[in-house]
């Protein structure tokens, strides 16, 4: 793989984690209380962590033209490649809940492959967000299932959480050809690897959480091209404010 | 008690040990509604910083405490004798945490 499609790599993984660090950082204040709301606060700051270190390095393959302030606050939409999935809003807890644990199981995936690869920033990357991610995905599945096996309110919220989220599951086992070359190069498993993983997962969980598993089939698709929800945009907006609005602008 | 519902589950206290070893010292308190809960929450408010190696929560209604009423007749006779404190030995210069 040579360096400017690592680059895209990276930059793909870290979108991922800037934009769920984003939709983190607005539950702040906004939990359910107070220990929940620090453990999410937590939890989005390890993604934005993830998400500095992957930008950093993905602009130092590039060429150091841009850097990683400049991938994360002066990128229109268009060019952000995070899956539709991570963009999606804060709707209600349960939304949060199955957003999370789903690209939880996602990145402990994804972060296994690279963990083994030969390039030390990478795998350096990789081993210290594995330890971070296993932490997430044993939250996540606490909640689940205690929203899920909880009232009859918290189970019906949980469901449609998931059935309104389901179609955005299809992008992370999608495939192009910046994956083919990651592939090719252990960098990363395999479409059929990713979705046997997920499923497997996400079927347990649910069920033991008395959940249902949508058989839907329909998934969307688009965010490799740089395609996005209309959540996106709003996202963005807010994000991006500071540098928009103050070019250049420092502490 | 006042009759406001306290919707954020039982009073759980915590103990972390900083290091192997070393005792289990008290470091405060959360909020949680069961055991897995409780361990999470004080995991995600006191260890964040690499301040433990090894960490405890316990229910804080089991936790038996005296109360403040009764200090005189449980600490107040205990200082009048010296040989009830160990301060004829000499310890080695290398000893820590004594």
């Amino acid at each position: 793989m040579d360096n400017l499609n690592l680059s895209k790599f990276c930059i793909r993984l870290g979108d991922h984690c800037l934009i769920m660090a984003h939709r983190q950082s607005e539950l702040c204040s906004n939990g359910p209380f107070l220990e929940e709301d620090i453990a999410q606060i937590n939890l989005g700051l390890d993604l934005l962590g993830q998400a500095e270190a992957l930008l950093i390095y993905a602009a130092k393959l590039e060429g150091g033209t841009r850097t990683a302030d400049d991938l994360a606050f002066r990128r229109p939409e268009r060019q952000f490649h995070n899956f539709m999935l991570t963009e999606q809003p804060n709707t209600d807890f349960a939304f949060v809940i199955v957003r999370q644990y789903i690209m939880s199981l996602y990145l402990l995936k994804t972060y296994q492959a690279l963990s083994k690869v030969e390039d030390d920033t990478l795998s350096g990357i990789a081993l210290k967000a594995l330890k971070e991610l296993t932490y997430h995905e044993r939250h996540f599945a606490m909640w689940l299932k205690r929203l899920g096996d909880g009232t009859e309110e918290s189970h019906e919220r949980t469901q449609t959480a998931i059935n309104e989220l389901w179609m955005f599951v299809g992008e992370l086992y999608e495939e192009d050809e910046i994956d083919f070359m990651a592939q090719k190069a252990s960098y990363a498993p395999t479409g059929i690897e990713m979705k046997t993983f997920l499923m497997e997962h996400i079927t347990a969980k649910f069920s033991e959480a008395t959940l249902e598993t949508p058989h839907s089939i329909y998934m969307t698709t688009g965010s490799k091209k740089g395609i996005h929800t209309e959540y996106l945009g709003y996202l963005l907006t807010e994000m991006q404010y500071l540098q928009r609005a103050y070019p250049d602008a420092k502490w | 008690m006042s009759e406001v519902k306290d919707t954020q589950g039982q009073l759980w206290e915590v103990f972390i040990q900083t290091k192997k070893g070393l005792p289990f010292k008290h470091f405060g308190s959360v909020h949680a509604y069961d055991k897995e809960m409780a361990i999470q929450n004080a995991r995600d408010l006191y260890t964040r910083r690499g301040e433990g190696r090894g960490m405890w929560v316990v229910p804080a209604d089991a936790i038996v405490a005296i109360d403040s009423s009764d200090d005189e007749s449980f600490f107040d006779p205990s200082n009048d004798k010296v040989y009830r404190h160990p301060t004829f030995y000499e310890l080695p210069d290398g000893l820590k945490n004594m």
